[in-house]
């Protein structure tokens, strides 16, 4: 009795998560429904709940792949060499500084530590007319190294390769010293490849932090051939647009590589993702 | 032939000393740490102190002039505090949906009795990949205006009137609230699922051995428990709340029907960038870094966060 009771509890509740999960899912399934339809409806009337599956066609993506998503191919391609660039440069960068903070004893260790906590919490909406102004005066407004720029040193991942870092054994450094290693060669040969699992987060939460970024580039991007993917499709949502084609297809585009990669590297994701969760 | 080697010998000798003192114990942590510091001075604290200069001041194009606190008396206006006033519903709404729902589910995604964990959790974080900007274009099709759109054919299945989403106050503000929240409760999830590992076992075992019900086991054992993953989750949902622009620029592009949409970063774009105001947006931005830390000392103060025995 109380065994089968148990039973039926646990498929009740499978039943509720289900439910759940169905309805988070929605809008992304939505999503794909509706790039298989008439676009210049779906703007002016939503997306319709009934629909003849029969009616679905691929019109929206012929049009991405034709000479009218051009432009859209250009964001693509801005969007993939800003977060590129972006990981490549924040992950060398911000594992140097948190490998640093963790694995030497330095005058001013804890002083750069804090700093680095205080400036995680400064919001970046604050410091964004200055920079600008600053993007403005140094005649980078437009450019790939602007948009770039204020990720480039991450505090969220200098303080995660931090916390990486502690757990890591000292006495490897000690006797790569004795063999006559340098304090860079130990670095870059021996620790960085035991650090493998934080660069893999960090590559993720850094690339997607880039893919999905949008108010910094839409400050300093000017020109619709320089826009990233977000600043590019939102020009799109305008109520008087001619290109809603691209605006549905184009989003599956833009999300359907990154689930994909969520599925592959599940675990690289969340721990990227909930990096605020470590405990210090 | 001699004095050729001794003069190489030196050469060497001061490139290795050079060399070598990169590479002492005492300097390379500077080294490595030097990139942190530079983009501290560069990005941080210079942009700071510039914002706070800034806001004393009328900003034009090759011509600033100081105006003392004229920029913080122009803030004091009915914009400014329906900007303020929408902004703190966001919050109040998002910090209440996004810790109370990813308990419950986090707390049922940890029992025994729950088949295909895995899979729910990986499919309830699947909305945090999606950009706002895509969750929003997606988000404005479900709710369109038409009685012919996704939600409004479900109000019309339980013979409700089609509603107008994106333009009356109360219904702008849950869809910023709903696209907040279906892109952040994932992520919350994971947060609570880490905190529950936590709790020692037997602490449950010791309330059964007391005859507690499920519910009060929740109670007073896990939401204790619980506690510092909740003032985490809270602190990182005020402050993004407090940051919001996407959510409504998403909705409404650059203006909505009665400023409905307006947030205080909305208006800091409106006023720096779009007006070219840069000194008024500055000190529209100070105020919202004071609103942002008394409002965290606030919570965490409410949270007994400071308290010695946590």
């Amino acid at each position: 009795m109380g065994k089968n009771n148990k039973k039926w509890v646990s498929i009740l509740l499978t039943a509720l998560f289900a439910v759940i999960t169905v309805i988070a899912l929605t809008p992304v399934v939505s999503l794909i429904v509706a790039s298989m339809r008439p676009s210049s409806e779906l703007m002016r009337q939503g997306l319709s709940f009934f629909f003849d599956p029969a009616s679905l066609d691929l019109g929206n993506y012929l049009a991405v792949f034709s000479e009218e998503g051009a432009s859209y191919w250009q964001w693509y391609m801005n969007s993939l060499i800003v977060s590129g660039g972006l990981i490549v440069l924040s992950l060398f960068f911000s594992s140097m500084v948190g490998y640093a903070l963790a694995m030497y004893n330095f005058k001013g260790v804890r002083v750069i530590f804090m700093l680095v906590l205080f400036v995680l919490m400064v919001p970046f909406e604050i410091l964004m007319l200055p920079l600008y102004q600053m993007m403005t005066g140094l005649n980078l407004v437009d450019t790939y190294f602007a948009v770039m720029l204020p990720l480039i040193v991450a505090p969220v991942a200098v303080f995660f390769f931090r916390q990486y870092c502690l757990g890591l054994p000292k006495e490897l450094m000690e006797s790569a010293r004795i063999d006559g290693c340098t304090e860079y060669g130990i670095f870059f040969k021996i620790m960085a490849p035991l650090m493998g699992p934080s660069f893999a987060a960090m590559a993720i939460l850094q690339g997607l932090t880039s893919w999905n970024n949008f108010l910094w580039p839409l400050l300093v991007l000017r020109s619709n051939e320089m826009f990233t993917l977000p600043v590019g499709l939102a020009t799109l949502l305008t109520p008087y647009g001619n290109n809603y084609e691209l605006l549905f297809s184009g989003s599956v585009l833009t999300i359907v590589p990154i689930v994909l990669l969520f599925l592959f590297f599940q675990k690289f994701f969340i721990s990227g993702l909930t990096v605020g969760g470590v405990k210090g | 032939m001699e004095r050729s080697e001794t003069m190489s010998n030196k050469k060497t000798f001061s490139l290795k000393g050079i060399l070598h003192f990169l590479n002492s114990k005492k300097v390379a942590p500077y080294v490595f740490v030097s990139p942190f510091i530079v983009s501290f001075l560069a990005l941080y604290l210079y942009p700071m102190i510039q914002a706070i200069i800034m806001s004393f001041q009328q900003v034009l194009p090759g011509q600033t002039t100081f105006v003392g606190t004229h920029n913080y008396q122009r803030i004091l206006n009915p914009t400014f505090f329906q900007a303020l006033g929408n902004t703190a519903t966001y919050v109040f709404f998002t910090v209440i949906i996004l810790v109370m729902i990813p308990i419950i589910l986090s707390v049922f995604l940890n029992s025994k009795s729950l088949y295909f964990k895995n899979f729910f959790r990986a499919a309830l974080f699947i909305p945090a990949l999606t950009s706002v900007i895509v969750a929003g274009i997606i988000f404005r099709m479900m709710f369109g205006e038409s009685e012919n759109s996704f939600v409004n054919e479900l109000l019309g299945l339980v013979g409700m009137d089609p509603v107008q989403w994106r333009y009356g106050a109360g219904t702008g503000m849950f869809l910023m609230v709903l696209l907040a929240s279906w892109r952040w409760i994932g992520v919350n999830i994971l947060y609570f699922l880490a905190g529950l590992q936590n709790v020692s076992e037997e602490l449950y075992e010791a309330a059964d051995i007391d005859g507690a019900s499920a519910w009060q086991k929740f109670l007073f054992v896990t939401m204790p428990a619980l506690k510092p993953v909740i003032i985490f989750v809270a602190t990182i949902t005020i402050i993004n709340g407090f940051r919001m622009f996407e959510e409504s620029f998403v909705f409404w592009e650059n203006s909505s029907p009665g400023n409905i949409g307006l947030t205080i970063v909305g208006y800091i774009y409106k006023e720096g960038i779009q007006q070219n105001d840069m000194g008024f947006g500055a000190a529209i931005g100070v105020v919202l870094m004071l609103i942002i830390f008394v409002v965290s000392m606030i919570q965490l103060k409410f949270f007994g966060a400071f308290k010695k025995e946590d």
